[in-house]
């Protein structure tokens, strides 16, 4: 059911844990549904993602999704991260199985609220 | 790689006896039974042999045996027999909320059809009390089915009880006892039962063949047209080879069932114990009414999924009431209706043992369990770390 890229990131997670004072952090998910993704962010001045990291509660998909898309975007510019969608990500995994697209395919979401975030930080340190 | 089978649940290995059993019917002994000739006669003389066996094992009159696809068709012929048949005496069904999809499925079936079905709740181990089943009786029940043992808890209900007090009110009662052949006595008459249902492949039999038992006299209508087969419950002919595994495999797990269950019950009283001793699990389903192979616990910070396939990858076969192993985005309705939070249903898992289990392979799980949920956990959220 899952690709052999998958439980390759499965088995070994890039990424994973905390960023200390992180410049970012983005959640989605629920305990509801069983997927629960953390992204966090370190950028630098450039608007370059220096360094990702995630923390993940959830299925195979959840936690391969999650790291999939942190080595996807590490050094790439926030304008760049921004433009990833989840069906990126699943396509970059070699797909996902189509139950698992909507429920544990959340990753760029994450990502893009660890964005949201760190722009907002941002606009408020500026204001 | 070294596999260890702990879904017995699911489906259990066919035994050896009964494949050899089984296989002159897949070939050499290829008559249909209905027909005259000497083919068919011995084909008919396995299947009526083989409902003997199955009667001898539940205390019934091989008359009162209808063989089925398996349980989900038996459960469908029973559930929508009765309330067709007794139409005009009433339209009220009584069941639970834990039951097998193959019951409630067919009860909101007939929900949509205009019958009145009450869904019984159970307690925090999964169990239903025969006194809501009473106070649900009405004057228009004409049939309760609860379950003899959970699949995913192993919870056994008290059937014998409901059975007594069904027959005092007159109203017809039906048990699903799919995982209990093999692991629980099952007499049609101590359980007070007028139809059961079980299939085959839960107790080393073939998949695709399961019985049901009908208390003579009960009135079930039919639903499926074609044939005599069956006394024309179940038209069609007849799975010959299958049926003669289904009589084999009841045979051999009622023979001598104490000894191999007390052997069951030992292992997986030392699996419980090394799993619980992970910090932060409990156990889901009833300490001691449960079934003697059923391990359900839950591992809190840690998705169900998510420790199928870690097990999976050390060979380790298991399964789990997350929504993400469910095929839909709720988790599993038996630990939803015992009041479990979701995260705690999310990280359920359930190893469930048969008489091929060895002691050593419950080592080898609880060998890999700790590295493989502290893993999960350090990658969670959810989790605050070691205290």
């Amino acid at each position: 059911m899952y690709t052999e890229k998958v439980m390759d990131h499965f088995m070994n997670p890039r990424n994973v844990g905390e960023i200390e004072n992180a410049d970012g952090i983005g959640e989605v998910g629920n305990m509801k549904c069983g997927d629960i993704m953390r992204i966090y962010l370190k950028v630098n001045d450039q608007e370059v993602i220096e360094d990702i990291k995630f923390r993940t509660f959830g299925c195979g998909a959840a936690i391969a999704t999650s790291s999939a898309i942190t080595e996807m975007v590490k050094g790439k510019t926030l304008a760049e991260a921004w433009e990833i969608s989840n069906k990126q990500v699943a396509e970059e995994l070699g797909g996902l199985p189509e139950a698992k697209m909507h429920c544990s395919n959340l990753a760029a979401d994450a990502l893009k609220r660890a964005i949201e975030d760190y722009r907002s930080r941002k606009a408020q340190q500026e204001a | 790689m070294r596999k260890v089978y702990l879904d017995n649940a699911a489906t259990t290995r066919l035994h050896d006896e009964v494949f050899a059993e089984m296989l002159p019917y897949l070939k050499d002994i290829y008559g249909n039974p209905s027909s005259i000739h000497s083919f068919g006669r011995e084909a008919r003389k396995a299947v009526e042999e083989a409902r003997e066996k199955t009667a001898a094992a539940l205390g019934a009159e091989p008359r009162e045996i209808i063989f089925t696809s398996g349980a989900t068709e038996a459960n469908n012929i029973a559930i929508r027999g009765v309330a067709r048949a007794l139409l005009q005496k009433g339209r009220h069904i009584i069941t639970t909320a834990v039951e097998h999809h193959a019951v409630l499925d067919a009860c909101k079936a007939l929900e949509e059809e205009g019958y009145r079905v009450t869904v019984l709740p159970v307690d925090a181990y999964g169990m239903v009390s025969p006194q809501d089943v009473a106070d649900a009786i009405a004057d228009d029940t004409i049939l309760v089915s609860v379950m003899l043992a959970n699949n995913e808890v192993g919870t056994v209900m008290p059937v014998a009880e409901i059975g007594k007090i069904c027959r005092e009110r007159g109203v017809i009662f039906h048990t699903d006892a799919v995982q209990a052949v093999g692991a629980l006595p099952v007499n049609v008459d101590d359980l007070q039962v007028d139809l059961l249902s079980l299939s085959a492949h839960k107790f080393h039999g073939p998949k695709g063949v399961g019985a049901l038992y009908v208390r003579k006299g009960t009135k079930l209508k039919v639903f499926s047209f074609g044939g005599a087969q069956e006394r024309k419950m179940r038209p069609g002919t007849e799975n010959v080879a299958g049926i003669v595994g289904l009589g084999k495999a009841i045979e051999l797990a009622t023979t001598g069932m104490e000894a191999k269950v007390s052997r069951i019950k030992a292992m997986r009283d030392k699996l419980i114990a090394g799993l619980l001793a992970i910090p932060d699990t409990r156990l889901n389903g009833h300490p001691e009414k449960r079934l003697p192979g059923n391990v359900n616990i839950s591992v809190k910070y840690v998705e169900g999924e998510s420790m199928i396939l870690s097990l999976d990858l050390k060979g380790i076969a298991v399964s789990s009431g997350s929504a993400c192993t469910s095929g839909s985005l709720d988790p599993s309705h038996v630990l939803m209706a015992m009041g479990l939070d979701h995260q705690t249903a999310h990280g359920s898992l359930r190893l469930t043992l048969s008489a091929n289990n060895t002691e050593e392979e419950i080592d080898y799980v609880l060998s890999v369990m700790p590295d493989i949920v502290a893993r999960l956990r350090a990658m969670s959220p959810v989790y605050p770390g070691k205290e």
